[in-house]
């Protein structure tokens, strides 16, 4: 039985060696605002706390422990060095406001980091500013928005996106103030070029793209999209979570994109966390540079400083209260310093052969692909519908029992336009034992399908837990801890 | 195989809708609906006394993956919500055309039941959806 | 290939399998005419004992200050367990909890973290974080808005006691959505919003009333009243507040008659360190009534096949990723690791360790203050009692002397001077909990000595501070 830390508290116990000292003669904070009551917090020992969260931590799957081979997400190792590096003292301790002529080191760091992502994007413009990819996109999407209301152009009220795209997509649309227009995607995954055609009009605002899309394919006639959509007076938005299958190899400014953001804790190996900080900088063409979020580092006379309001009175404003996710940032540029040129080059190029390698094994052992007549990117997508329409077992039966051998399942239900989908994504830092282990466990769980269905159907087995019940979950709504008396 | 009453009436949005005696009509989602959605957890209801035109969104019936937005398929003023279903969302799974209805519906003009869908239709209209 | 691990063999064994002849020909369906060149803006490699090198000389370059400065990110002593814990592999490089089973150890941690902080606030729920103080304002400010849908009211009242960037950041948020931020004076006398002020608003359809606590000025605002007075005008009470200071002043749960609705804030000051500005995590609490109107990640307790207790995301039909353009934001993550750190914090604390931190903060500051404003030319700029900051005035341009005091290796505070002009030469200063009498008296000396000594004297002081250090 798992217990939570409130379990384990003790009244009148406390970590001795964590209580500050404090002064003979204290404050005078008026009685009247002091609180009442002693905030629910645990009183545990200095051991117990350590204890306890390092058990938790051990009921995690991560990439320091196991082949994650989630799609659209990137997992891949996150090297040591650059947390450590990015640890030392004097970044950690950097007040957000300690004057910029005390702080020459890290400012050089991320103004090199915006020279670097322009490089890599071919791009003109970046604000490092968004904290994760979704403010990233609004950021773009505010910046389309904000350079055709400059042009007095106020009857756009519409945004393009691919029925394979995201959710965030439309979601960052909405917030922006417009209308989501879903387009639809051909049979082999390239976007119906009829209906996009049919759909744009003096409506169009612009389109959300990602490509390679979601679907694991390369949009191909991406240059007739883009040409589209910019003799409708749109501009192109680019997902960049997908920039790991083309680093080096493609740059989105090339095909024609006015703005992007990039997931940095994706392509850029910074690590993931349980679920955040990331980074989502935002990056534009000539055109959008006005508008970018603040705040940007810029170098004059060898001195490196914040961008103020001033310097961009048509900026689209804020996103966070200081500059971002700055760590983050800072392991960025320290992994792009270690991959250096020719090592960013490979990342696009390994991570497409071991995509296209799992892609053909999975292939050879008889399992479906959802586009068999496409190369894969980084990724590709394998759909279950034949094994459960024979054998009554699906694709989250699949990745459950994945968990019991060791790897952690691929993105399941996502996108939505394949039934029974998985999608998966192994990165370029896996190596080929990795991958050919991961096949032999797909081809034993099929044969478990075929012999002994409920034992996958009943997976997993060897978690902490068994299958949990979300239903109980959202019916039975119990978010925090109560004491039992 | 769903359950279709041959006494309701339908909308190709997978509501039904039911004539009641006084002139009200009578609105909740199909089996057919609440089994694609799987168990709900969770019903939001329009507010008692709002107008709402045919093909309006009338609320949203939210299960563990999915959340769809129901349409009122007739014109009229909301005059009654069921309240159990705040408590009780499952009600709409176990019970879908009895203790699981959604909201009740003056119509302006009861033309527009007469225009819904009969059972028959609507079950063509699901079998070929499959 | 520093990440890379194939071997040759392995290359030509996986091309063979895909029937490839080369890497080159798995991107032939990408027209030619897209295929870049060389990143030429990008130097080469290089191994990781080069790059500690480079890093550390960069370092270097960023002074190991003494720091009085506040203003939203604040300097607390982190306990070695806390980011001990933090960076190991299972909590760092673990991704986003959506397979339950083997995410246990996130999904209990963030139901601890949700326990601790509805604690804090005194509300019923809270999320998993959001991405900071301020983007998390932005969201409590789009959420009132939804809540009050049925009133279709779309102002919000912000006072300008609120951080400024706080304020940039809500203003961009909702620009586009139609929603009117209005910014509400404060009183020059003693730095807080007055009721007087607000009543000109009554009757006005307002979706939400915003109060800062403790005050971008550190100064306490009247809680009670202002969320009494945003209820009696059918608006949602939005607290945002530092989560150090509810360790010992009154729980925005119990404000007013009926409490506020939501509370939000910045968790930084519980184990995370300044790191110039982030990763930090915002955090949202709020009342039962609103959870559903409530953005970002929500974990809660359950139970699995064998009636073992478990852990898993809920509520998820809100997210974007099953609502798409209906989702109540587009918000995909919280900010997990940092979660990880504020809960471990928490945890080592305690309450009476919180409370005695926050304490210790409040009388430092207070020690600050008295220390500065015996110098001649600095004054007080606000009367009442305040948390741990305050403002004080200066005879010079604030720019200036922080200038002059970073020479003696001191980071001296927040000019106020820009945001709010009217205040003169004001400086935000904070003394936290990390700092001694010694470290206050330094701070005192270098000013006396910059604000009424000639420049050789301030050289001549940083020698001396760092000969103490």
């Amino acid at each position: 039985m798992s217990q939570t830390i409130f379990d384990k508290s003790t009244a009148g116990r406390h970590a001795g060696s964590q209580l500050p000292k404090l002064s003979e003669v204290q404050g005078d904070i008026p009685a009247n605002l002091h609180r009442k009551t002693k905030p629910l917090l645990p009183e545990v020992s200095e051991m117990q706390t350590v204890r306890h969260y390092t058990q938790l931590s051990k009921k995690n799957f991560s990439i320091d422990t196991h082949f994650y081979p989630l799609g659209s997400c990137t997992m891949k190792y996150n090297p040591r060095g650059v947390h450590k590096a990015a640890s030392m003292s004097e970044f950690l301790q950097r007040h957000p406001y300690q004057l910029e002529s005390s702080s020459q080191g890290f400012l050089e760091c991320i103004y090199e980091l915006q020279e670097y992502l322009k490089d890599v994007t071919g791009m003109k413009g970046i604000s490092l500013a968004p904290m994760a990819g979704s403010q990233g996109e609004f950021a773009g999407v505010a910046m389309i928005r904000a350079y055709h209301e400059a042009r007095g152009d106020f009857e756009r009220s519409e945004i393009l996106v691919p029925d394979a795209a995201h959710g965030t997509n439309p979601a960052s649309a909405v917030m922006c103030g417009y209308k989501v227009h879903e387009i639809p995607t051909g049979p082999e995954g390239d976007i119906d070029l009829e209906a996009l055609k049919a759909a744009v009009g003096p409506k169009t605002a612009g389109i959300m793209l990602t490509n390679p899309s979601t679907l694991g394919v390369f949009e191909r006639r991406i240059q007739e999209v883009s040409r589209i959509i910019h003799q409708a007076g749109g501009l192109l938005y680019y997902d960049g979570a997908n920039l790991n299958a083309i680093l080096g190899e493609v740059k989105p400014g090339d095909m024609g994109f006015d703005v992007m953001h990039l997931n940095l804790h994706k392509t850029f190996a910074t690590p993931h966390g349980g679920g955040g900080p990331g980074a989502g900088p935002v990056a534009v063409g000539e055109r959008l540079k006005p508008y970018l979020p603040l705040p940007m580092v810029t170098k004059e006379d060898n001195h490196y400083r914040w961008l103020t309001p001033e310097d961009c009175p048509n900026s689209i404003g804020r996103l966070s209260a200081f500059a971002g996710n700055t760590g983050i940032l800072l392991r960025a540029y320290i992994y792009i310093r270690m991959l250096g040129r020719k090592g960013l080059k490979r990342v696009g190029e390994f991570s497409t052969l071991n995509a296209n390698y799992l892609m053909a094994k999975l292939k050879q052992a008889g399992f479906t692909l959802a586009y068999p007549k496409r190369r894969a990117s980084h990724e590709f997508i394998i759909t279950i519908n034949p094994e459960k329409k024979k054998l009554n077992v699906n694709a989250m039966d699949f990745a459950k029992r994945l968990l019991d051998y060791g790897f952690h399942a691929p993105t399941t239900y996502f996108p939505l336009l394949v039934p029974e989908c998985l999608l998966i994504e192994p990165t370029e830092t896996e190596s080929k034992n990795e991958l050919d282990a991961f096949v032999d466990a797909l081809i034993k769980i099929r044969k478990e399908a075929e012999t002994d269905p409920d034992l996958v159907r009943n997976a997993p087995h060897t978690m902490p837990v068994k299958r949990l019940d979300d239903v109980k979950a959202a019916r039975e709504l119990n978010l925090r801890w109560k004491s039992k008396d | 195989m769903s359950n279709v009453p041959s006494e309701l009436r339908y909308s190709d949005t997978h509501e039904w809708a039911r004539l009641e005696d006084d002139g009200t009509i009578v609105i909740g989602i199909t089996d057919h609906a609440q089994h694609l959605l799987g168990d709900l957890v969770f019903v939001e209801l329009p507010d008692e006394g709002i107008e709402l035109k045919g093909g309006d969104e009338a609320g949203v019936v939210e299960s563990v993956k999915a959340a769809s937005d129901f349409y009122s398929p007739i014109t009229g003023e909301v005059v009654e919500v069921n309240e159990e279903l705040q408590d009780s969302p499952a009600l709409v799974n176990t019970d879908p055309y009895g203790d699981g209805w959604l909201f009740r519906i003056q119509p302006e003009d009861t033309s527009e039941f007469d225009a819904l869908l009969d059972a028959d239709a609507y079950n063509e209209q699901i079998s070929e959806e499959e | 290939m520093p990440f890379i691990p194939h071997t040759k063999k392995d290359i030509e064994e996986m091309l063979q399998t895909i029937g490839a002849s080369s890497i080159e020909q798995l991107f032939d369906e990408i027209p030619k005419d897209l295929r870049s060149g060389e990143l030429k803006e990008i130097p080469e490699g290089l191994n990781e004992q080069q790059m500690m090198r480079l890093l550390k000389e960069r370092a270097l370059q960023v002074s190991d200050d003494l720091n009085f400065i506040g203003a939203g990110a604040y300097e607390h002593f982190i306990p070695a367990a806390v980011w001990d814990i933090t960076s190991r592999g299972e909590f760092l490089t673990a991704y986003t909890p959506y397979q339950a089973e083997a995410s246990q150890g996130t999904l209990q941690l963030i139901y601890e973290f949700q326990s601790m902080m509805t604690s804090l606030t005194g509300m019923d729920v809270s999320n998993a974080s959001l991405y900071d103080g301020a983007s998390a304002l932005a969201e409590a400010v789009l959420m009132a808005v939804r809540a009050n849908s049925k009133a279709k009211a779309r102002k919000i009242l912000i006072p300008m006691t609120v951080h400024p960037a706080y304020r940039m950041t809500v203003k961009t948020t909702v620009h586009n959505q139609k929603i009117e931020c209005i910014e509400i004076p404060y009183d020059p006398k003693s730095g807080v919003t007055l009721l007087e002020t607000l009543q000109k608003y009554n009757g006005q359809d307002i979706a939400g009333l915003v109060i800062p606590y403790p005050n971008f000025f550190g100064q306490f605002e009247a809680v009670d009243a202002l969320t009494d007075w945003a209820h009696a005008e059918g608006a949602l009470a939005i607290a945002v507040v530092n989560p150090m200071a509810l360790a010992i002043l009154k729980e925005p749960g119990v404000w007013g008659e009926r409490g506020v609705d939501i509370v939000c804030g910045e968790a930084q000051p519980l184990g995370i360190p300044l790191a110039s500005g982030g990763p930090y995590a915002g955090f949202m609490c709020c009342r039962q009534e609103w959870v559903r109107q409530m953005p970002g990640r929500i974990v809660g307790e359950t139970t699995d096949k064998d009636g073992k207790i478990g852990y898993a995301l809920t509520l998820q039909a809100r997210e974007q990723h099953i609502r798409r353009s209906k989702a109540t934001s587009n918000i995909c993550t919280n900010q997990g690791l940092l979660v990880t750190a504020a809960t471990i914090y928490m945890s080592l604390l305690g309450p009476e360790g919180l409370a005695r931190v926050a304490q210790q903060c409040h009388t430092n500051t207070k020690h600050l203050v008295d220390q500065l404003t015996q110098i001649s030319g600095v004054e007080k700029v606000f009367s009442g009692s305040y948390f741990h900051e305050s403002v004080i005035r200066l005879p010079k341009a604030p720019s200036e002397i922080l200038e002059a005091l970073a020479l003696c290796s001191i980071q001296g505070g927040y000019d106020l001077s820009k945001d709010y002009p009217e205040l003169g030469n004001a400086l935000l200063v904070c003394a936290t909990e990390t700092k001694s009498e010694t470290d206050i008296s330094l701070y005192a000396c270098a000013l006396e000595q910059v604000l009424h000594a000639n420049k050789k004297k301030v050289s001549e002081l940083k020698t001396v501070t760092v000969s103490e250090n």
